[in-house]
């Protein structure tokens, strides 16, 4: 299942190789494609040559480690790379580096924390990823400073219609475009698997300024935040209620004229959708709409709980809905135009 | 001038939605332009056809507001805010929604908040109540993703005007007067009103790479030193407009920076020099367009900024509005 193999796929920012031959594998008999400067994997399909150029955006990388020092005991520093809440690495198992060497994200043992050590979250700066390495020169056999470390995590099934696995963000998206790549259009598409949007959206900016589209779409994983002890206002979006429409974060105010489009093709083909609620976050949106003269971009995103940990959880409906909504919307756009 | 002010702070027009403030500026520049287009992200670029280099003169049309993000059974509004709102500055504050219905804000467990936790007050624990009794009467007037401003309208006391969104109408009002009065121009001169300022520079990035010009002039507010016990800044209300030296976002070119200074001096247009250790303009996104565009900010001094209460000298905004007819008048 592609799903699976792109969400167990290695892929920090800045080292998005093998999500990147998944893809190429996946597109090659669907799409012309080429490997950018900045490592975006950039794809056109021709379809009968007709505009608008629709630019389709999805980024491979996901937020994870790095190593930053080698102890003399062999333990290693780290820092993060894109956001990760500090509180869930202790005791998680990651993978580091080429040679996938497992280790244990450590911390000093209950009984060694002084009383306001226990009160307070462990930072990131206070672990170490411990790979049973004897001294610093075993670890180095295996480790070196600036490897990478992601979530040791594999996808599963869980319940009637969940997935759970580490980087549906943005792993959903990448699948989703290979989905919509192997249905047929007037018009062009064009698009991106992108790099290090989690670290500040810098591969979408260069793969826009290359595609030069009329519009883009951004389909991505969001948060959703509907769990106990948070109140409905606080949910953002919600599990199993379909794909999420963004108003506005902090890179990007959506076109309210093309959100409403979105929420009327939608509609009339009978398609879940909601309003993604609250205006936090940011996606490859915020670099792709300010680029050149400006281009027209909407954000559709999966809601996934749990996000940036080693265990998100998403709907498959939800992503079959999606897919349906973007396929939808491309024709309604082939039909009618940008209408602008 | 005042008419001009009243209208353009009392116009609607937040971040992302500039429809009714774009109407009202073309409205007020129609007749004098040699063309005018609206881009992609709705800036407003109005050309006065010149032979010589091209200049951009930019001033931002957006002001701060809110945003809805959920609607709750009751008919209560959550938001968040659209560029830099505090949530202190909301209390007891009216808005504005672009369909024109009002609302007010209030905040969850207020009298806790008086007593002692007011520093934690966020907007999370606020809403906008605009009268609805339930979810389905609140939907008729607003939906999720409408935008709302500070519901203010435009005082004259004495020389100064006050009001909201003098950032950036202020600069609105300058170019506007220019482009009104500018006869034969010294440069191929392009008046941008752009949008999404508040937000981080959007719509001059923009409208910048599609004008490609050799000079760039952010009008636009900046902050004052001349109140009591005041940050320090050697910018005062009414003693003229601010010759941007620096801000955040930008360092301006010295070739800028002198044709205005030299502007003032001939002309013997009182001006200060602005250093401004918070906060950016549109002219941080300009410079760095394309290879780079020399770039600087003449800034009218402004009180209270990013408050429902900001205010400036009227005479400020017409000697600006003065200034930048010297630097582009042949």
């Amino acid at each position: 299942m592609l799903l699976k193999e792109l969400t167990e796929a290695f892929g920090v920012s800045g080292a998005e190789d093998e999500v990147r031959n998944i893809l190429k594998r996946e597109i090659e008999s669907l799409a012309q494609f080429r490997t950018d400067a900045l490592g975006n994997l950039l794809f056109e399909k021709p379809g009968k040559g007709k505009r608008p150029k629709i630019m389709l955006a999805a980024h491979m990388d996901e937020v994870g480690l790095m190593i930053t020092s080698i102890g003399k005991n062999g333990w290693l520093k780290f820092d993060t790379v894109g956001g990760i809440d500090d509180r869930i690495l202790v005791s998680k198992t990651v993978v580091i580096g080429p040679q996938k060497v497992k280790g244990v994200i450590g911390a000093k043992a209950i009984h060694l924390q002084e009383p306001k050590e226990r009160e307070t979250a462990l930072k990131s700066k206070n672990l170490y990823i411990d790979i049973g390495a004897k001294d610093k020169e075993d670890a180095e056999k295996k480790v070196k400073v600036g490897d990478y470390a992601v979530f040791d995590s594999q996808f599963e099934r869980i319940g009637s219609d969940l997935i759970k696995a580490k980087a549906l963000d943005d792993r959903i998206g990448c699948y989703i475009i290979t989905e919509i790549l192997k249905k047929d259009y007037d018009l062009v598409i064009s698009g991106a698997f992108t790099v290090q949007e989690e670290i500040g959206r810098r591969g979408s900016a260069a793969a826009a300024y290359a595609i030069e589209p009329d519009m883009a779409i951004v389909i991505e994983g969001t948060f959703a935040a509907d769990v106990p002890e948070n109140k409905e206002e606080g949910y953002s979006t919600t599990l199993g209620k379909g794909p999420a429409v963004t108003l506005m974060d902090k890179t990007y105010i959506a076109d309210r004229r093309l959100v409403d489009r979105v929420l009327q093709v939608a509609e009339r083909k009978g398609i879940p959708c909601q309003l993604r609620r609250t205006a936090f976050g940011g996606t490859d949106a915020g670099s792709i709409h300010t680029t050149k003269e400006g281009i027209p971009t909407i954000v559709i995103s999966v809601p996934c709980r749990y996000i940036h940990s080693p265990a998100g959880l998403a709907s498959l409906t939800d992503i079959q809905n999606a897919i349906d909504l973007i396929d939808a919307l491309i024709i309604d756009f082939q039909e009618r135009g940008l209408g602008r | 001038m005042k008419e001009l002010i009243k209208k353009l702070t009392e116009t609607y027009g937040p971040s992302g939605e500039e429809s009714q403030i774009r109407e009202v500026i073309i409205g007020e520049i129609k007749d004098h332009a040699d063309e005018i287009r609206v881009d992609v992200l709705g800036n407003i670029i109005a050309r006065k056809a010149g032979s010589g280099e091209k200049m951009m003169l930019a001033a931002h049309m957006d002001e701060i507001g809110l945003i809805i993000t959920n609607i709750d059974d009751k008919g209560f509004l959550r938001f968040s805010n659209i560029g830099g709102v505090s949530p202190f500055t909301l209390i007891g504050e009216r808005v504005i929604f672009e369909n024109g219905t009002v609302g007010v804000l209030g905040m969850e467990k207020p009298a806790n908040l008086f007593k002692n936790e007011m520093k934690d007050l966020k907007f999370n624990n606020m809403f906008i109540d605009i009268g609805a009794r339930s979810k389905e009467e609140a939907l008729k007037k607003v939906r999720l993703g409408d935008k709302a401003v500070y519901y203010r309208n435009c005082d004259i006391l004495g020389d100064c005007a006050t009001a909201k969104a003098l950032d950036d109408r202020a600069g609105c009002a300058v170019l506007i007067r220019v482009l009104q009065n500018l006869k034969s121009p010294r440069f191929d001169t392009y008046f941008v009103f752009t949008v999404q300022e508040e937000v981080g520079v959007r719509g001059a990035k923009t409208s910048a790479f599609g004008i490609d010009p050799d000079l760039a002039i952010a009008v636009d507010v900046t902050m004052t030193g001349d109140t009591p016990e005041s940050e320090k800044m050697a910018v005062e209300l009414g003693k003229g407009p601010a010759v941007k030296v620096m801000d955040r976002s930008v360092i301006s070119h010295p070739r800028i920076k002198e044709m205005l200074i030299e502007a003032a001096e001939k002309n013997k247009i009182p001006y200060q020099l602005e250093v401004l250790e918070m906060g950016g303009t549109d002219a941080g996104a300009i410079h760095l367009s394309r290879s780079g565009v020399p770039s600087g900010g003449l800034s009218i001094p402004t009180r209270y900024v990013h408050t429902p209460s900001e205010m400036a000298s009227i005479d400020d905004i017409e000697k600006a509005a003065n200034l930048l007819l010297c630097v582009l008048e042949k």
